[in-house]
Formats: C-alpha cells, sequence, structure tokens
C-alpha cells in the first residue's frame, strides 16, 4: 500500500449539502493539476457519483465485482476522457449494504492506494453502518456542510463520531454561501459556522446556479472552461488541499453590486 | 454591534435571523454534545439536587435563582451551576442585594 496516498473521507451527516458535487469537482481539479486521483462511490443506496462525472454509460463493473473477484480493479475502474489522470470506482448495487463490512471498504482502498495519490470516498449520508464503511477506509475527512441549522448540528454529529476515530486532519468545507445574505446578517457566517463546529476551514464554495447546469450536463465545473463563482471555490479547494498557500476565498469580496456594498457597510462595528 | 443591529435596535425591529440560528445552534449542540445515555435530564435533575445539599451545608443559597445547565464552547460542554448566595451560615451576609443574580460564578467567571 502506497505510503503517501491520501484517502479522504468525504462527509457531512446531513444530505443534499454537496458531498458530491465537491467530489466530482475536487477529484477532477486534482487530476487535473497532475495527480493520479480515483474516486470511490461508497453511497451505495443512492449513487450519483458516476452520473455528475458523466460516466453513468461507461459503468462495467463496480466496487462489488473488484470485491468479489470477479474482475480485476483497473476492469472496474471508468477512466475520464477528458481527465485521464481521474477514474471512478462505482458503487455496487444497494444490497450491498446488508453484507458491507468495514474490512471491505478498507480492501478497497487499499487497492486503490497501491494505484493513486488520492482517493475521495463519497460517503453516504447519515452516520449509521454506510458511513462507518467509508470511514474505515480513509485516513483524513472533509466535513461538508451549509450555512444552515439542521446542517450544522448534523456536521457536529458526525464530527464528534470523527475525533473518535484516528481520521486526521478533519478540514471544514462550507458550501452554498450566499455573500449576500450573509453580509445582510440572514445566514450563519463563515466565522459563525467554523466557531461552532471547531475544524481547520480547508475552504468555502459559493451558491451558484452553474452547479446546477454542470450537473445536468454530466461535467464538473472544474471540467469547463468558463469562470463561475463555484468553480474558483473548487479550485480554491483543491489547491489548499495539495498544500498551497493560498487564501480562503472570502466571500465579504464576493459581492460587487452597489446594494452588496451597501451591506458590507451595515456590518462595521459601531461598538 | 453591527450598524445594522443598532438601526434595527433603534427601530425596534427583530434581530437578524442569523443571531436567532447561533443562539438556538449552541443550544441544541450542548445537549447533542454529551452521550444523551449518559446525561439525561433526570440525571441532571439528580446532579442538581445534590450539589445543592452538599452547598446548603455551607452557605445559604438564594433557591430562586439556582440554575444547573450545560454550557458549550469550543467542542467543550460545562456543567455550569449558577447558584447566588444569600448569607454564610455563620450568620455573615455576604451578597446580600435586593436584586440578586448580582454576583453570580457565572459571572465571575467570564
Ligand atoms: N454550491 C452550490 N450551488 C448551487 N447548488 C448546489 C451547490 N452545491 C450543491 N448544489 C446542489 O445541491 C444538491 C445536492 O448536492 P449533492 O452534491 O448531490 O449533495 P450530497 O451528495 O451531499 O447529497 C444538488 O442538486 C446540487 O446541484
Ligand atoms: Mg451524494
Amino acid at each position: 500500500m502506497a505510503e503517501n496516498t491520501r484517502t479522504i473521507l468525504i462527509c457531512s451527516g446531513k444530505g443534499g449539502v454537496g458531498k458530491t458535487t465537491l467530489t466530482a469537482n475536487l477529484g477532477i481539479a486534482l487530476a487535473n493539476s497532475g495527480a493520479t486521483t480515483a474516486v470511490l462511490d461508497a453511497d451505495f443506496g443512492l449513487r450519483n457519483l458516476d452520473l455528475l462525472l458523466g460516466l453513468e454509460n461507461r459503468i462495467v463493473y463496480t466496487a462489488q465485482d473488484v470485491l468479489d473477484k470477479n474482475c480485476r480493479l483497473d476492469q472496474a475502474l471508468v477512466r475520464h476522457k477528458k481527465e485521464p489522470n481521474l477514474a471512478l470506482l462505482p458503487a455496487g448495487d444497494p444490497r450491498m449494504l446488508d453484507w458491507m463490512k468495514p474490512e471491505d471498504m478498507k480492501k478497497i482502498s487499499e487497492v486503490l492506494s497501491e494505484k493513486f495519490d488520492f482517493v475521495l470516498v463519497d460517503c453516504p449520508a447519515g452516520v449509521e453502518d454506510g458511513f462507518k464503511n467509508a470511514l474505515a477506509a480513509c485516513k483524513e475527512a472533509i466535513v461538508v456542510t451549509n450555512p444552515e441549522l439542521s446542517a450544522v448540528r448534523d456536521a457536529d454529529r458526525v464530527i464528534g463520531i470523527l475525533n473518535t476515530s484516528d481520521i486526521e486532519p478533519i478540514q471544514l468545507v462550507i458550501n452554498r454561501v450566499r455573500p449576500n445574505m450573509m453580509a445582510s446578517q440572514e445566514m450563519l457566517s463563515i466565522e459563525d459556522v467554523q466557531g461552532i463546529l471547531s475544524l481547520p476551514l480547508l475552504g468555502i464554495v459559493l451558491e451558484d446556479e452553474q452547479v446546477i447546469i454542470s450537473t445536468n450536463r454530466g461535467e464538473p465545473l472544474t471540467l469547463t472552461d468558463g469562470r463561475s463563482p463555484a468553480k474558483k471555490c473548487y479550485l480554491n479547494v483543491s489547491q489548499r488541499l495539495t498544500g498551497k498557500d493560498v487564501p480562503i476565498i472570502d466571500p465579504k469580496n464576493e459581492g460587487k453590486s452597489l446594494k452588496d456594498k451597501f451591506m458590507r457597510l451595515m456590518q462595521t462595528k459601531v461598538f | 454591534m453591527t450598524l445594522r443591529d443598532l438601526i434595527n435596535k433603534l427601530l425596534g425591529r427583530e434581530t437578524a435571523s442569523a443571531n436567532t440560528a447561533r443562539e438556538r445552534l449552541q443550544l441544541v449542540l450542548a445537549h447533542d454534545r454529551v452521550d444523551m445515555s449518559s446525561l439525561t435530564t433526570d440525571l441532571l435533575d439528580k446532579m442538581r439536587k445534590e450539589i445543592l445539599d452538599v452547598v446548603a451545608k455551607y452557605v445559604e443559597i438564594d433557591f430562586e435563582e439556582v440554575a444547573v445547565s450545560l454550557e458549550t464552547e469550543d467542542r467543550m460542554t460545562a456543567l455550569v451551576a449558577n447558584l447566588p448566595i444569600k448569607r454564610t451560615i455563620s450568620g455573615e451576609i455576604k451578597f446580600k442585594k435586593t436584586d440578586k443574580s448580582d454576583k453570580t460564578d457565572k459571572d465571575i467567571k467570564k
């Protein structure tokens, strides 16, 4: 097993906060920076990672076939045509949930580690078996949350569990940030969320309708040419993950209209 | 306080919802973070009674104002007991003020 492979759990507790989208975009961005990267769909119940990457029609074998020795690992891996450094190991069918054990996931991540610099594990929602299996396969974790009560609360539960494992480091990504709402204090601020969860902040991702458009096309934003707020954020997260000393994107600098400037003025501390 | 808070206050408007969210979150997490199976409300009640019994042996407590609760900061949950003292048993009057809850351990802690 390659000692320096980074196997990273992408988890959140709550569903729908942006784990799969982050996994896809980060996977492409890391691969594009030259690191061989595997993304593993550990959400056997509700697999989606193949769709986000536009690879759904190219799946022949799955993680299950690798475990059952129906095929070799390289037969199950789906390489991305536009980003050959990236490969997807698809989830098996939902029945895998019944018999999968943490050791099985560990085995999968070990074989992946032999071939890749990064292994990103897209984790299912919840804190039950699916999550615990995925956790067993990883050395570090990224907790994804939104600046919303329920997402932060669920993230906190997940962090509680991660803290009792030997996963390290555990870093935070705050997704679906709306600078305007933060400026008018109608949304928990980055400082609020980070302060409450007390994790090092890896980055933020802005709310961006381009995320939906790129999902429709099956092309993660980091694969596309255009500029978009979320793309900039995903690239920033990817750079910070590989140890580049770049500052976190600050939502306070993101709104550019007169209204945004006024909102910022209103945030000035008066005493 | 921000400019916005100030204006809201002057106009008597509701404060921005992020503040409410933060406060509600802190409360609910304080409870989430202690293992509920080991520290139930019942247990908390029991603990409060026993703490009071011990303290009451030495000082006279203002029972009306007693508060024992869980508070969370930096992922650490603390049991905070707020026990306003009327006087010591020896009869010496300590913090006897008509507006109590003036000097409590919580205030001292800050
Ligand atoms: N930054 C964002 N801006 C706008 N929509 C987003 C953003 N991140 C995620 N979404 C949307 O939120 C939904 C849930 O995202 P997904 O990645 O599937 O979450 P999870 O894997 O955590 O369940 C999707 O419809 C996705 O397009
Ligand atoms: Mg998902």
